[in-house]
């Protein structure tokens, strides 16, 4: 058939509405021209409808007075502050939730998915058994469980459960002594930095001289006796220079000391555990990804097996684990936010809850709330993504 | 073993019994829990896990639960009461749906059953219509017997649906509806056109970046704002739009996983033949990537079906919602563990059993390849 | 699947989308044939739904004399029920004609939230409820207590000014449902539970022993809670005011829904305006002569409503007090209708 063209009577050019490049032209007018129509129209609506009304708009509430207090904070805030503030107050305890749920649910996640492939029977169906349980069950009746269920169960302050008269816990919180820096702890926090500085250097080296060598330093060793031991002689030097704070029973409650709000631990508990039956199926599925061929070779390779572990099956794994593990990451900071439904103060609490209601002002409210998320998401994954080209370079 | 005499010739089998304690339970339990010191450690520590907490859950939830009676006073309360989930039954599956009323809900969930059961039996030949029925006119059925105020039917609003049965509307009508959104996102990701494709990604970045919960504030309350004056919608309407679209823009990713499976060489052939694009993905792309995302969208319902808790928190009693609003009456106060754990134990079941099948397509599939 | 779309974007459309003209609220209303009234999610006595959705409470006799005023018929009422988040969108937005879901009167709402208070349905104060064994006696010895509230009310606004105003120090919990708010102070979460009395008063009884708890005697602000309705419509504004005048003055006069057909004959030239009988108050407000004599014959006067929901003879047990008429000496003191 292709013979029977030839150059000469090549096909005309297709008229202009049957030509493909024409064609995707004008169905991408046609698209653009469609989400601008509806974006405007929504626009115009709601314009409309807060002209008509009269109801305020724009961002100035921000710098208004908040006048209500907030449970938790870990910047300074009291009613004087304004709306502006409230909203790093929210901002930060959800970064604080997100990143111990993340960390305990690493932690936690790792240790089921390894457990799951155990070769002891009744560790790995235990595993297999919390997996499946709890990874089937809403996030958030698991946290009203946690909240409401356990939370009925704990003594009231008055009765508190303690730990050597300086630890307690009851229905408002998990109290410890709180650390009191005095003049002189300056010497230990640089004695601290030095620490860490020394420390890489001499990985640095230890690595340096293994690779001409192949003689091993106990790295980690040294490392630990470096970061306690600097720290500690410049405490002898400064004399001390730290008290604690205890928490006393005053009145209703206790004051002093440092304070965890059973709000924060069941989130963190709840999300954790949550996420963490997903992370160990990823784990899992990333430790079966690698061939049993690469432990073999390496164990014929004289290489003991801890070395294998860390040397040649992780970070194969962590090619394979790590870009479910960040949007694992992702959801979690995300499902951080039902924390609206018991009273833990984060973002969505404060901002899209407290000041959406005192201000009224529902469109800018929830767009910087939205907004923060798309951030923090956006962050994130491309944290990940730098990571996870990192890892996968070291391939070749 | 290396002083015993041989009694047998090179190159005859022995037949001796291995040793009984490699054979057996006892064998097993040597190979599978005691094989070393930290195995026997783990054993041990497994156990006293398990001992601690089967025991007093079991004797809690069924030795010394209360299961037959009419009211509080039938509850011993030494262990669960279940005759408090019996009580509020009807609130916690309907929700406030008028008593006289319920046949239409029951009546739907018949007529899902009876049309979806064909659709496992692999030699039923009418599955594509089947399927369409499915989609498009049985939630229009759904929609006359839930609404009612026609064909004789009393009017039943919105609020007063409730229950196990308003989490699967939403669910169900939240994956349905997503479902073709989701797929023309997903096209539109790998469209060759620049603005489309930049349309749809943002989309998708957009609803999957912001966590449920902020859509449904946004459904609740700045939809209505975006409406022209006069023009409103039902609540539970807005809500479901929310759940639709932050399903879709998942639904759009999980299609785009079966749609990037699909090697280059279909989309060429089907060029090579003249096909248009459409023709192209309807005839040739589509039904190829579809089946491979299947156990990716069972997987996405799952999660909608989980995630649909979260209306209680914009005012819509869904399962979890009745079971917390039944336990604020006065007269049947402190049952709350019995409530989220019946709670649980129902959404476990639908969970359990949903992902149990996704796993089970997700083999059939493997194996065709 | 574009088809199902469409097929299913008009059925919605057709059942769920109620679209009207731009005319008035009062227009609206008669051409649909029902009041859309929006109350809260449950709070007994003022508006609270029963298991199988009838609603009842003083809250929901404002809307049901709305009805009766405008449509003659007071079951004309359909409910919205609304999170104290959705409130205001859903005035400001059209989707309720009537807010009466016990919203404090503050000027932020009156002005910057485009809405109007139509008056005042029952004059609330905000008051503190603890447990006996604590031994407090005032509020003034709740320093370092944990407050249990609902967030984003006028509520966690007062409790924070009236702590820094006596020097007390407090940590607020402030929960997004009023159930939850009761469920953690039931658990021992909280000191103190804190918001307007009459909500103590029927939020106690959600808890699981009522009587080990007991409501201090400060009250620390002034909570005038009542119908709301949107800026821009004054006749519909006017209705709604003035069926609660009616309803007041009803109750002055001694008319109550026993007694309303014999007093129709009344000689008082009072009782004849406002049951229609003389004088065009319903025609001005764009109603039928006879609309007062429907929210008395049909929902009863105010005195009644509140007998029937809030008095000393329900669970709430709330006495009259300042939400006594002016010449028994409460704050309840309607317009002349004349």
């Amino acid at each position: 058939m292709a013979q029977g063209v030839s150059n000469s009577n090549r096909p005309a050019k297709p008229p202009i509405w049957n030509d493909p490049v024409y064609r995707a032209l004008f169905f991408q007018f046609l698209v653009l021209g469609g989400v601008i129509a509806l974006g405007a129209y929504l626009i115009s609506n709601t314009l409309d409808n807060l002209a008509r009304q009269g109801i305020a708009s724009g961002f100035g509430f921000l710098d208004t007075t908040a006048g209500f207090s907030i449970l938790m904070s870990l910047i300074d805030y009291s009613e004087e502050n304004t709306y502006g503030r409230a909203f790093f107050v929210g901002l930060f305890n959800t970064l604080l939730v997100a990143g111990i749920g993340i960390f305990f649910a690493t932690i936690f996640g790792f240790l089921v998915g390894v457990a799951r492939l155990s070769s002891n029977w009744l560790l790995a169906k235990m595993a297999t058994v919390y997996i499946e349980t709890l990874r089937n069950i809403p996030l958030l009746l698991q946290i009203f469980f946690w909240y409401f269920g356990v939370l009925r169960n704990l003594p009231a302050p008055r009765d508190s459960a303690m730990v050597m008269e300086s630890f307690f816990l009851n229905n408002r919180g998990l109290y410890s002594p709180r650390p009191v820096f005095e003049d002189g702890f300056a010497l230990i926090s640089w004695a601290f930095v030095a620490a860490i500085v020394i420390i890489i250097f001499m990985a640095k080296w230890a690595h340096k001289r293994q690779e001409k060598t192949g003689q091993q330093f106990h790295t980690v060793y040294a490392s630990i006796g470096i970061i306690i031991g600097l720290p500690s002689i410049a405490a002898v030097i400064a004399g001390f220079p730290m008290s604690w704070n205890y928490p006393e029973l005053t009145g209703f409650n206790f004051t002093g000391g440092i304070v965890v709000i059973p709000e924060l631990v069941s989130l963190a508990l709840a999300l954790s555990l949550y996420t963490a039956t997903f992370i160990a199926e990823i784990v899992r599925s990333g430790i079966m990804a690698v061939s049993h061929g690469q432990t073999e070779a390496s164990y014929a390779l004289g290489i003991k097996p801890g070395v294998t572990l860390r040397k040649v099956v992780i970070p194969q794994a962590l090619r394979v684990i790590i870009p479910p593990l960040t949007s694992q990451y992702l959801n979690l900071t995300k499902n951080s936010s039902l924390a609206a439904a018991i009273a833990y103060p984060d973002l969505v609490l404060v901002f899209g809850g407290i000041v959406l209601n005192q201000t009224g002002q529902a469109i800018e409210v929830l767009s910087i709330t939205m907004a923060v998320y798309l951030t923090i998401s956006l962050l994130i994954s491309a944290f990940m993504n730098w990571y996870n080209n990192k890892m996968a370079l070291v391939e070749r | 073993m290396s002083d015993q005499k041989p009694t047998h010739k090179l190159g005859e089998h022995p037949d001796w019994a291995p040793p009984s304690i490699t054979i057996g339970a006892v064998g097993w339990v040597r190979a599978n829990m005691l094989s070393s010191p930290l195995n026997i450690f783990l054993t041990l520590l497994c156990g006293y896990l398990i001992y601690l907490s089967v025991p007093p859950v079991v004797q809690w939830a069924f030795l010394d639960a209360d299961w037959f009676g009419t009211n509080r006073d039938d509850c011993s309360r030494e262990g669960a009461c279940w005759i408090y989930i019996g009580f509020w039954f009807k609130q916690i599956m309907y929700g406030r749906y008028p008593d006289t009323e319920v046949w239409r809900i029951n009546f739907a969930y018949a007529l899902l059953v009876v049309a979806a059961i064909p659709l496992f039996v692999p030699s039923f030949r009418w599955k594509g219509w089947l399927s369409v029925f499915l989609l498009i006119g049985y939630p229009i059925i759904a929609f006359y017997l839930f609404v009612g105020g026609s064909f004789g039917m009393e009017h039943v609003e919105t609020p007063l649906w409730g229950g196990l049965f308003l989490t699967l509307v939403i669910s169900v009508l939240g994956i349905v509806a997503s479902l073709p959104i989701g797929i023309v996102l997903a096209l539109g990701r790998r469209s060759d056109m620049p603005v489309v494709k930049a349309i749809c990604i943002g989309f998708i970045e957009f609803w999957r970046g912001i966590p449920l919960i902020t859509v449904l504030f946004m459904s609740s309350v700045m939809f209505p704002l975006f409406l022209p004056e006069g023009m409103h919608f039902d609540k539970l309407i807005r809500a479901l739009i929310g759940v639709m679209l932050f399903s879709a823009a998942y639904m759009a990713e999980v299609v785009r996983g079966g749609l990037q499976a699909i090697p280059k060489g279909q989309t060429e052939a089907a060029e090579a033949l003249g096909l248009s694009y459409w023709k192209t993905m309807n005839l040739v792309i589509m039904p190829q990537a579809l089946k491979l995302v299947i156990p990716g969208i069972v997987n996405t319902f799952i999660g909608l079906f989980k995630d649909t808790t979260l209306v209680l928190i914009i005012g819509l009693f869904d399962l979890l919602g009745m079971i917390q609003l039944v336990g604020t009456n006065p007269d049947w106060l402190g049952f709350h563990i019995e409530g989220y754990v019946f709670a649980a134990f129902v959404f476990w079941c639908f969970c359990f059993s949903m992902s149990r099948y996704s796993q089970h397509l997700e083999k059939k599939l493997h194996t065709g390849h | 699947m574009r088809k199902s779309v469409k097929i299913l974007s008009a059925i919605a459309a057709a059942a769920f989308v109620s679209s009207a003209a731009n005319a008035g609220t009062l227009d609206d209303v008669k051409a649909k044939g029902f009041v859309q009234c929006g109350v809260s999610q449950g709070l007994p006595g003022f508006s609270n739904p029963d298991a199988n959705g009838n609603w009842t409470g003083i809250d929901v006799d404002l809307c049901r004399a709305v009805a009766a005023a405008t449509l003659g018929d007071a079951s004309k009422v359909k409910y919205s029920p609304l999170s104290a988040k959705e409130r205001f969108t859903a005035l400001q937005s059209g989707e309720v004609d009537v807010l009466s879901r016990n919203t404090t009167w503050t000027a932020t709402r009156d002005t910057a939230l485009g809405l109007n208070f139509a008056g005042v349905n029952y004059f609330d104060g905000q008051g503190f409820m603890v447990r006996k064994s604590l031994g407090v006696k005032n509020a003034l010895e709740l320093g370092g207590a944990s407050v249990c509230t609902n967030l984003g009310t006028t509520t966690e606004l007062n409790v924070a000014d009236y702590f820094r105003a006596n020097k007390l120090e407090y940590k607020l919990v402030a929960f997004e449902k009023a159930d939850e708010v009761v469920a953690a102070y039931d658990a021992g979460r909280c000191d103190v539970y804190t918001t307007d009395r009459s909500g103590l008063a029927a939020q106690r009884f959600k808890l699981g022993k009522p009587d080990d708890h007991m409501v201090l005697p400060e009250v620390i602000s002034k909570e005038p809670l009542g119908p709301v309705v949107r800026h821009g419509d004054d006749q519909w504004f006017d209705i709604v005011k003035w069926t609660l005048y009616a309803m007041l003055e009803s109750e002055e006069m001694g008319i109550n829904m026993g007694n309303v057909d014999k007093m129709k004959g009344s000689d008082n030239p009072g009782i004849k305006r406002i049951l229609g009988v003389e004088g065009d108050v319903g025609k001005n407000l764009g109603l039928q002569p006879n609309w007062a004599y429907n929210i008395v014959k049909q929902v009863g006067n105010y005195g009644e409503s509140y007998d029937r929901n809030v008095g000393p003879d329900t669970p709430l047990m709330l006495a009259r007090g300042v939400n006594n008429l002016w010449n028994n000496g409460g704050l309840m003191y309607p317009m002349p209708a004349r």
